[in-house]
């Protein structure tokens, strides 16, 4: 913006129309205010990476001249961006806690939601780990003195894990061991580099690295893990948002998913 | 909002303990590469700014590798000593020492080859050995330079995020440093809290930079 203007002052003895037409254009293309009329930003919860890596290409090819911008994160992070106002046309939250949010805000009309994948939750340690728990319980003893747990104020993960470990009145006890991630496969990539002895993850992410982490127990969950998505009512574009969405109820779609690993809902 | 200062208190520790390993590891560095000659000293020299130029994440990767639980010296320390370094404020210490080094060690070669050897060659012939040379010669010549350098390390240290995020985590109390608290709080959209830490570190920035105005007027305070 900045060298515009001192173009734009450089140039102002001679310009003419030309000039300022293609400076203009010019600055357009930098500000993105002519953005592709066929291009829809996808918001998704990060344990959905692979799969919607492997659907979007599926998708333009469908929809030719329709490009996918993926954009992953802990879900709350999401809502979060998208709370401030970041140009999203379709958000698939990993909780329906964000969603919840979301809808709360305004962001997201309710006729709009529905949910597409269920998941389930695991405990998963190294595979070169000397023990493996075989329940919650063990967790609080001493030998697992680093836990990584997704961080519950922003990952829906953080937030299916506190609520089980309350229910089992296992919190205050494993708290303090908590190393708190980002998202979902930042805990997986601790777990993977050894760097903590257990994480809590989505069977899902932990069948992404079967030589690196094994699965000690599934845990079952106070809610079914459910993921809900919807347009965003401010969407720059949501009719392509929309075929994205049904896209992802076609088979070959639900193939992909089913592939990694994701239940029907 | 106590977590805010419990932030801020991890974050001045952590620059401190930065700052001062910077103190001896940048001037012993400055003084070699101002009064050594060895051949690849611009490499050297190169090698030794890169943590400057790279992206803290490759930084941050780099960190990973070789004190992680796998890497070359976590491996050790985990089997001579039972330490882990990964996830401790001793790991953001590393971190942040390594990302401002450059500064200082930049700062002090400077100040070192600004130092006429004439004086060091006076002390010499009035009887005084090499360290006394050093230390009451040419390092209270070359001192407001060292400083300047010190002070925007610490500026630096304070303000490092992202190889801190990946070697020492984000665990509130314990390495959850003010730059890492404002992250962690607008990601969950806590507005509220975000407003209250990026006002607490605007505020300990400005009063950092006042101090080192008053602390070495005029040329640091021109340069800094």
């Amino acid at each position: 913006m900045r060298c515009i203007l001192l173009l734009i002052a450089y140039t102002s003895a001679p310009l003419d129309m030309r000039a300022l037409r293609s400076l203009t254009f010019a600055a357009a293309a930098l500000l993105g205010v002519a953005a592709h009329a066929g291009e829809i930003t996808v918001s998704a919860a990060a344990s959905l990476t692979n799969a919607l890596r492997d659907i979007a290409p599926m998708f333009e090819a469908a929809h030719p001249g329709t490009k996918v911008q993926l954009n992953f994160g802990a879900s709350g992070a999401l809502l979060a961006q998208i709370a401030k106002g970041a140009p999203v046309d379709v958000f698939v939250s990993a909780d329906q806690e964000s969603m919840d949010q979301a809808q709360a805000q305004g962001l997201v009309k309710p006729g709009q939601r529905r949910d597409v994948v269920s998941n389930t939750l695991v405990v998963i340690v190294p595979t070169a780990a000397a023990r493996v728990p075989k329940a919650l319980g063990d967790l609080s003893g001493a030998g697992y003195a680093r836990i990584a747990i997704g961080l519950p104020a922003s990952v829906p993960v953080g937030r299916y894990t506190k609520g089980v470990l309350e229910a089992a009145s296992l919190w205050g006890a494993i708290e303090p061991k908590m190393i708190g991630a980002n998202n979902v496969r930042q805990a997986l990539d601790y777990v993977a580099r050894a760097e903590v002895d257990a994480g809590f993850v989505y069977a899902t992410d932990a069948a992404l690295m079967p030589d690196k982490v094994k699965v000690a127990f599934t845990v079952p969950t106070t809610r079914p893990i459910l993921y809900p998505l919807a347009t965003l009512a401010g969407a720059p574009n949501p009719g392509e948002g929309a075929k994205f969405i049904d896209f992802l109820y076609t088979p070959p779609a639900q193939a992909v998913l089913a592939r990694y690993g994701f239940g029907k809902p | 909002m106590s977590g805010a200062w419990v932030a801020l208190a991890l974050s001045l520790k952590v620059a401190g303990w930065a700052t001062a390993l910077n103190l001896v590891f940048g001037v012993a560095v400055g003084y070699a590469l101002a009064r050594w000659r060895f051949p690849g000293k611009d490499l050297v020299d190169a090698a030794l700014t890169l943590p400057m130029v790279m992206p803290p994440t490759v930084l941050g990767y780099y960190l990973l590798v070789v004190i992680g639980s796998h890497g070359v010296v976590g491996s050790w320390l985990l089997q001579h000593f039972g330490i882990r370094l990964i996830f401790t404020w001793q790991a953001a210490v590393i971190a942040a020492t390594i990302v401002a080094f450059p500064l200082v060690f930049k700062a002090a070669r400077a100040a070192f080859e600004n130092v006429e050897p004439q004086l060091e060659d006076a002390a010499r012939t009035l009887g005084i050995g090499e360290w006394a040379v050093f230390f009451r010669v040419t390092l209270p010549l070359a001192w407001r330079g060292i400083l300047a350098g010190l002070l925007l390390s610490f500026a630096r240290a304070l303000g490092e995020f992202g190889a801190t995020l990946m070697v020492a985590g984000s665990i509130a109390g314990k390495t959850q440093t003010l730059s890492i608290a404002v992250y962690e709080a607008v990601q969950a959209g806590q507005d509220d809290t975000a407003n209250f830490l990026v006002a607490v570190t605007s505020i300990t920035c400005i009063v950092v930079l006042l101090s080192a105005g008053r602390l070495a007027p005029g040329r640091v305070a021109a340069r800094g």
